[in-house]
């Protein structure tokens, strides 16, 4: 339970961090919270030979909520998310605040990180998950430059990611979320804080005749990474979303997983939760 | 590697490895014993320690990311003389059975109270929810902690 030796720097800038990882060639780690990392270490699941601390990069800590988005620093901790005025307020980020309320514990929550949850990339885990519901953009920099990977894009599998051994993820792009837009967050796990047995974001647009517009479906705990339902939206879409159409989208839900048996629960039972979590979430959305 | 910062008002400064977990610092490099090793991943809470003045899980930070940091952990909250209010009052509702886990329990409920003096049941058990407790059911670690609130509205710790 003590991690294998490592080396430790704590680079200055953006560019120090990605030479540094760069030179490591896959044998460095970037850490900044460590609330994902540690464990891992701890377990010696991973051994790098050093790791990069991003607390003196600067900038990375800051959420700008604007007209054309919101920008959420890779630094930024779920205590910075759930404080954060301009998040709550009109023209905020509600269904990425409702979120983040499930991530973690307390005491956890005053570390782990925006970036680190996206790189750790937990199938369960609350902010990978968001980040694809909300069409987030993840901008990762380099030692070659900048690149832009939208969310959808980014995952891979259980804990993969196309971010590359010597990339850093810098912020997390949101699109601006309009007032009328319709919302819920519905997740279930044995301890409040504990990881998602199964989990939906949900929101939908009314067009002028208040039939579901733009429906997005994602769900968390019930695929090897998170992910929208295609098959869910396409039930919504177009549709006044009554408690038919949400029965519908329901059913719908529980066919379109494809979670995996495991210690925590079998299959069958995420299937059954799947179509609880999302028709719930869509009552809620509804009822906004 | 040099690590400076300051621990309950000290300054201090030890030579660590860049892997030793905050909790191992604190007890084996400056002997402060009062925080408690359980699971060693993140789950337990019995290490919670404060960091300018923020809970933390002291077993998944690295002692050489406290540099420059105001480490506070249970020895720090009260004196030899009197009990805390706290300490006072899990004394007065029976919180405690074996004690392993009371530091977490102690330093968690200091943060939680400094910063929302006026929280509620639902909100103690939120927020103790991230520490374990296998003696005692809860229930009076839970009154203990809504008892103590009058202290902390008072400013006073």
């Amino acid at each position: 339970m003590k991690p294998a030796a490592f080396d430790y720097a704590v680079p200055a800038t953006v560019a120090e961090a990605v030479a540094l990882l760069a030179q490591h060639e896959g044998a460095a780690k970037p850490i900044s919270g460590g609330q994902s990392l540690m464990p891992v270490l701890n377990f010696r699941l991973a051994a790098p030979s050093l790791l990069v601390d991003l607390r003196k990069l600067p900038d990375l800590d800051r959420i700008v909520v604007a007209a054309e988005g919101t920008r959420l620093g890779a630094r930024v901790r779920w205590r910075d998310i759930e404080k954060s005025a301009a998040l709550a307020a009109a023209g905020g980020q509600p269904l990425l605040c409702a979120g983040i309320e499930h991530v973690a514990h307390y005491q956890i929550r005053n570390r782990g990180t925006v970036g680190g949850s996206i790189a750790h990339a937990d199938p369960a885990a609350e902010m990978p998950g968001l980040a694809v519901a909300l069409d987030a953009r993840i901008r990762i920099v380099g030692v070659a430059g900048e690149r832009v990977v939208a969310a959808a894009d980014f995952f891979t599998g259980p804990l993969s990611t196309v971010l590359g051994h010597d990339e850093l993820i810098v912020e997390v792009l949101l699109p601006a979320w309009p007032a009328a837009r319709r919302w819920g967050f519905e997740e279930f796990a044995r301890r409040r804080g504990d990881f998602a047995l199964a989990g939906a974001a949900v929101w939908f647009d009314l067009d002028a005749g208040g039939r579901a517009a733009n429906a997005h479906v994602g769900v968390i705990g019930l695929s090897d990474r998170p992910r929208r339902l295609a098959a869910v939206e396409s039930v919504l879409n177009g549709k006044l979303p009554d408690a038919a159409t949400i029965a519908a989208a329901s059913a719908a839900a529980s066919s379109a997983v494809d979670p995996l048996n495991d210690i925590h629960a079998s299959a069958d039972y995420r299937r059954a939760l799947a179509a609880t979590m999302v028709g719930r979430a869509l009552t809620t959305a509804a009822a906004r | 590697m040099p690590t400076q910062f300051e621990v309950n008002g000290r300054a201090v400064e030890v030579e660590v490895e860049p892997r030793m977990s905050l909790a191992d610092c604190l007890r084996h490099e400056l002997h402060l014993t009062g925080t408690h090793v359980g699971c060693e991943h993140g789950v337990c809470g019995a290490c919670t320690v404060l960091i300018d003045g923020e809970a933390v899980r002291a077993c998944l930070t690295l002692a050489v990311q406290v540099e420059g940091r105001k480490v506070v952990t249970v020895e720090g909250l009260s004196s030899e003389a009197a009990l805390s209010p706290l300490q006072a009052s899990f004394r007065r509702h029976n919180a405690l059975q074996c004690g392993f886990c009371t530091p977490g329990m102690i330093t968690t409920a200091h943060a939680l109270l400094s910063e929302e003096p006026d929280c509620d049941a639902d909100r103690v058990r939120e927020v103790l929810s991230g520490n374990i407790c296998r003696c005692t059911g809860y229930i009076p670690i839970v009154e203990a902690v809504l008892d103590a609130r009058a202290a902390y509205k008072n400013g006073g710790k």
